[in-house]
């Protein structure tokens, strides 16, 4: 399986492909608490990177989830509609959000690895 | 109590001055549906606490309250509202008569703003103290009442609204059978310096988890409760906010506390908007500031407190609506992301209180 990379905005990107599934990071459900609702991109959205496209909402807030690469939006996981809580429970995994057909891959080098993710989380800790 | 929360691994916050614990490694979720099955902590010791003492007290306040101040029994408690000229509240708060004494308990964001309001309008004879000294814990749930038993069999006697002046585990406790999740349990006012102690003797109870503010938020809006600050404030009336029932019967014909022509011409007239309950369907909550508008109409309201209940299973929400639109089942769109959200006016409380009556 493709290795992942990371935004600033919590976000996971795994490319397959000129394919990318995007989710939150483990860390980000963490800070946000139980999922409650989520709110989906529609199918064949245009959508730039840093742009709001979905919203994750807990038991307190809502947040925003940006698109960290600029594509089209060719698939998304309705399966979080019904269960949530898998935001929560695997969210590098069951819980992702989104696929995208990236129209760059050039903005791949934009992103962290694994490594400088873990080095990020805890400085804005 | 800043160490213990820490040591419960809480995620403080901060709150109105203070550094609270919003929750806890158990989660919101976990945590409400902990404290409607079993028995939750909440240390809400932010709040203010005062006692007001002299002959006169209970009539001093009742220059700054609508509520029967005079009518309390001695060792029971009332929730009230402070109210001002223009008709609007300036807090709610309970106030309960220990015999020899008056005690409140404000809201934290206010308690600067009530002291200072009270204590300007007692006549001679009459003194405010304020406690800052005493930390206040919740015990609240379905559990509460058997898991404290051990403690202090007195407390089992206790009906809803019952106050009692009696020491707990050693600790001398003011205690009030009552509390802001919409169970069974108790508010108990300790010394600060004994409070982390006696926290902790609590959590050793069988079936008590801590709880933190944000489950406390949840578990207040299932309840049908207003937060001072988002469903209520200066502009809103206690007929608009749909307290009427917290303004003594005796006060309703004398008309002499602040505001009092406002609310009489309300109730003679109608309100220009009522707090309801509302219930969007689907899953997706709809929160504060949401624009509330008739289907495919103008706005007819605005929701002041929403969220997701988890004992619910669905999203709930407070808010005040035009009177023509404020009866169960009306059909309302929320403005959620500039998306229209249908969704229904709803009784409350969302989840039935169980108070021991």
């Amino acid at each position: 399986m493709a290795e992942l990379k990371f935004s600033k905005d919590h976000e996971w990107v795994r490319l397959e492909g000129d394919v990318a599934t995007i989710g939150i990071t483990d860390h980000a459900q963490q800070a946000l608490g139980d999922v409650v609702f989520v709110e989906l991109p529609e199918l064949g959205r245009q959508v730039a990177a840093g742009e709001a496209c979905a919203v994750v909402e807990s038991v307190k807030a809502a947040s925003d989830v940006y698109a960290p690469l600029t594509g089209r939006v060719v698939e998304v996981n309705a399966a979080l509609g019904d269960n949530p809580g898998t935001i929560n429970s695997d969210p590098s995994g069951e819980g992702w959000f989104f696929k995208l057909e990236v129209a760059d891959l050039a903005e791949l080098g934009a992103l962290m690895d694994e490594d400088a993710y873990a080095r990020f989380v805890d400085e804005h800790a | 109590m800043g160490a213990l929360h820490r040591e419960l691994g809480g995620r403080m916050v901060p709150f109105a001055g203070y550094a609270m614990p919003v929750q806890y490694p158990l989660g919101i979720l976990g945590e409400h549906l902990h404290c409607r099955a079993s028995a939750g902590l909440f240390d809400v010791s932010h709040m203010g606490q005062a006692e007001l003492v002299g002959e006169n007290a209970a009539a001093a306040l009742e220059a700054l309250t609508p509520a029967d101040v005079l009518g309390l029994k001695p060792m029971r408690q009332r929730y009230a509202l402070l109210t001002i000229e223009s008709g609007g509240i300036f807090d709610d708060f309970m106030v309960a008569n220990f015999g020899n004494r008056l005690f409140l308990v404000v809201n934290a964001s206010r308690k600067a703003e009530d002291f200072a309001r009270i204590e300007a309008a007692l006549p001679a004879g009459v003194k405010l103290n304020r406690l800052p000294d005493r930390a206040l814990l919740a015990l609240q749930g379905p559990g509460a009442a058997a898991a404290i038993a051990p403690l202090a069999p007195a407390l089992a006697t206790m009906k809803f609204m019952d106050v009692a002046e009696i020491a707990i585990a050693g600790v001398p406790c003011f205690v009030s059978r009552s509390g802001y999740t919409g169970e069974d349990g108790y508010e108990i006012s300790v010394p600060a310096e004994q409070a982390e102690a006696f926290a902790k003797t609590l959590l050793s109870l069988p079936g008590v988890a801590p709880v933190g503010l944000g489950a406390r938020d949840s578990l207040r809006l299932e309840a049908g409760l207003c937060l001072y600050g988002n469903d209520i404030d200066e502009t809103t009336s206690p007929v608009e906010a749909a307290l009427v029932w917290s303004i003594g019967k005796r006060r309703r014909m004398e008309w002499n506390f602040p505001g009092a022509e406002r609310v009489r011409e309300e109730l003679a007239n109608g309100a220009r908007r009522l707090r309801v309950g509302i219930r969007p369907e689907g899953r997706q909550p709809a929160r504060g500031h949401t624009a509330v508008h008739a289907p495919g109409g103008a706005q007819v309201g605005e929701i002041t407190s929403g969220g997701f209940g988890p004992s619910l299973n669905a999203p709930m929400a407070m808010g005040y609506l035009a009177p023509e639109f404020a009866t169960d089942n009306t059909s309302l769109e929320l403005m959620v992301r500039g998306k229209p959200l249908a969704a229904r006016v709803a009784a409350m409380p969302f989840i039935p209180n169980r108070y021991a009556r």
